[in-house]
């Protein structure tokens, strides 16, 4: 486990400086002159130049590099040309957004999907069995902005439901920010009607967001429910005498969800990152949304530090829920 | 089915006859497979539509996919306009026509570009071993650190806004997972008795890698691949969205999306009708994939 842990954080940091190299040369073959734009139009040539060499552009590509791992070091990753900012300072700004939007939906994930898939097992071939079939299809086939856009119609304009894309009603003040995660913001500030309605809020973005994740960790669920209530000592509890209900749970179930763990901790990932068209739908002032904006206005350094970021995160996930698994399946030796 | 004992000497001939026998129950046997297999039916239906509605589009369409006839915008559904106008009153059936070929282009233009590399990489690491494999390696995983998504919007937007490269972007995201799969296949038939064979008689490593691994680890390739196309499809309808992938006033489904976003209140047609095109062939190419998978499966395959 020791020597197994130590190879990945090896091969791990491989890969970061691997990302670092990437997102360097690739914002280098950018085909637009990120100083035009800050200079403006206008702007006389000796302007452009002294900032080319204010920002160090007009240096060797390897010394401009070298300063870029340097200042990645400091955890400095550049000035957004959005927003005026420090990068680093608007993801940690805009972060907890998404954060609270990705858990809400794996919970819901979770909520709808192991059920599911624990009742498709139980019954397998049965009505039950083929709507958790035909929901998993769906739910991997649907285009997500499509699908919030119909939901939004639905139950925002036509029924009226659910409140208006955001946050958070315009009416309302948002809490003294602790967290940056609304809910917990205004649990401590003891602020309930905000609370409600930041509920309220997430409900829609959340049930795009998690419909990935219920096909997922439903699809999961069963077939590992299936091979487990074959196994021998799932027959003992049963002649044991025990209720179908306390075989299927006790016994069957907890032995299961080795492999659903996996596939939450991997989708929690990807929903993290994956956020950018259900925030961008949704208004959402997340990193997603962040991003995607920084993408359209070419803002490179946003761009650049985002990428680096979110790609860290997930690698992150990724090596977290490998080591769960192994934690959790004692069965598994890493050797390599 | 009881086969007679085999003979232990076969003319040509008869041998011969025996393979092309064998090669026409395997032929039968898929397609007893594939009837059998309700949802493989309906998702091949789906996308032989899709390829016909592709072909046929300039016959299939009510009017012109780019005339714009202000006078006629925004119109619901009716018999003359079959999914209404949209805001430049342009007749949306037609254009979700003309869009299965620009899907169907993009599905089959990243499949071309990001398996060939992806294949030729993976082999080359599995085979060669040691530095090699390890310098491939870790480049995959270098690309597979990224979310896919992020990693294609990322590189369309650093390429600049266009549905050329929006397919290369896609591709650029998609090999990794080609090169994952074409190693491990190779490590698999690597050792086999007839690469040794091979060796023996003194051919070269090339030779042996692109004629007797390469179409080992096409089986699994083309099962990845065809249970890719729907994420590569919504790949392209987000970037298309986003206003990174194909650009106006081209017909891709998911700028379409985004067009009639601001039209979603009174004319829900303008937005929906086109993503529910995207939907449908998602769906198709998702429940083909998983039909392919079950039929070119050795271990699944039981008739």
């Amino acid at each position: 486990m020791g020597r197994y842990l130590l190879r990945r954080l090896v091969t791990l940091t491989v890969t970061i400086a691997g990302i670092m190299v990437m997102t360097f040369f690739t914002s280098q073959v950018v085909p637009l002159d990120p100083l035009a734009s800050l200079a403006g139009p206008q702007a006389p040539p000796e302007t452009v130049e002294r900032l080319r060499a204010l920002y160090g552009f007009d240096q060797p590509l390897y010394i401009q590099f070298g300063r870029y791992v340097a200042r990645l070091g400091r955890g400095d990753l550049g000035v957004s040309f959005q927003t005026g900012r420090p990068v680093l300072q608007d993801i940690l700004t805009y972060f907890p957004a998404t954060l609270e939007l990705a858990t809400f939906a794996i919970l819901l994930g979770i909520c709808v999907g192991i059920p599911l898939g624990v009742l498709s097992a139980v019954y397998q071939n049965r009505l039950i069995d083929q709507f958790c079939r035909v929901l998993s299809l769906v739910g991997v086939s649907t285009p997500v902005f499509w699908l919030g856009l119909v939901l939004m119609l639905i139950f925002y304009f036509k029924l009226g439901w659910l409140p208006e894309p955001g946050r958070l009603d315009i009416m309302l003040i948002e809490p003294p920010r602790v967290s940056g995660v609304l809910l917990i913001d205004s649990a401590v500030a003891r602020d309930w009607e905000v609370f409600r309605d930041a509920i309220k809020h997430l409900i829609m973005p959340a049930a795009v967001l998690g419909l990935v994740g219920v096909a997922g960790i439903s699809r999961i669920t069963r077939s590992s429910m299936l091979e487990v209530l074959s196994q021998e000592y799932v027959k003992t509890a049963r002649i044991k005498g025990l209720s179908e209900f306390l075989v299927v749970t006790r016994h069957a179930l907890r032995n299961a969800l080795v492999p659903t763990v996996t596939v939450i901790g991997l989708t929690y990932g990807l929903l993290l990152e994956g956020s950018v068209l259900t925030e961008t739908i949704f208004s959402w002032p997340g990193l997603g949304r962040y991003l995607a904006n920084a993408f359209l206005t070419l803002d490179l350094n946003t761009i650049v530090g985002g990428t680096m970021f979110v790609a860290m995160t997930f690698c992150l996930v990724n090596l977290l829920v490998d080591l769960a698994y192994a934690y959790l399946n004692p069965k598994i030796t890493y050797t390599t | 089915m009881i086969s007679e004992p085999v003979p232990l000497t076969l003319d040509l001939a008869e041998a011969r006859r025996r393979r092309t026998e064998a090669r026409w129950r395997y032929l039968k046997d898929s397609y007893v497979l594939w009837r059998r297999n309700r949802l493989m039916v309906l998702g091949t239906s789906i996308i032989l539509g899709l390829l016909l509605v592709a072909a046929l589009a300039p016959l299939l369409a009510t009017s012109n996919p780019y005339e714009q006839t202000l006078r006629d915008r925004l119109l619901a559904p009716s018999a003359q306009h079959l999914f209404g106008t949209d805001g430049l009153g342009r007749d949306i059936f037609s254009r979700v026509l003309y869009g299965a070929r620009v899907t169907l282009t993009i599905a089959l233009l990243v499949a071309a570009i990001s398996t060939p590399p992806g294949m030729f990489m993976g082999i080359l690491a599995g085979y060669l071993g040691g530095a090699v494999d390890e310098v491939l390696m870790r480049l995959a995983d270098i690309f597979l650190a990224f979310p896919r998504l992020i990693l294609a919007i990322a590189f369309a937007a650093a390429l600049g806004p266009g549905v050329e490269n929006a397919i290369i972007a896609i591709a650029i995201a998609q090999w990794p997972s080609y090169a994952r799969l074409a190693r491990a296949e190779t490590l698999n038939v690597k050792n086999n008795d007839y690469i040794q064979a091979m060796r023996v008689l003194g051919a070269s490593k090339m030779r042996i890698m692109a004629g007797h691994i390469a179409p080992m680890t096409l089986s699994s390739i083309v099962v990845r691949m065809s249970l890719d196309m729907g994420t590569i499809i919504l790949t392209a309808a987000g970037l298309g969205f986003l206003g990174l992938g194909a650009q106006p006033p081209m017909p891709e489904w998911g700028l379409m999306v985004a067009d009639g976003r601001q039209f979603l209140v009174d004319q829900w047609w303008v937005s929906t009708l086109p993503g529910l095109a995207i939907l449908v062939v998602v769906m198709g190419f998702n429940l083909l994939g998983d039909g392919i998978r079950d039929v070119l499966d050795p271990r699944q395959r039981q008739v």
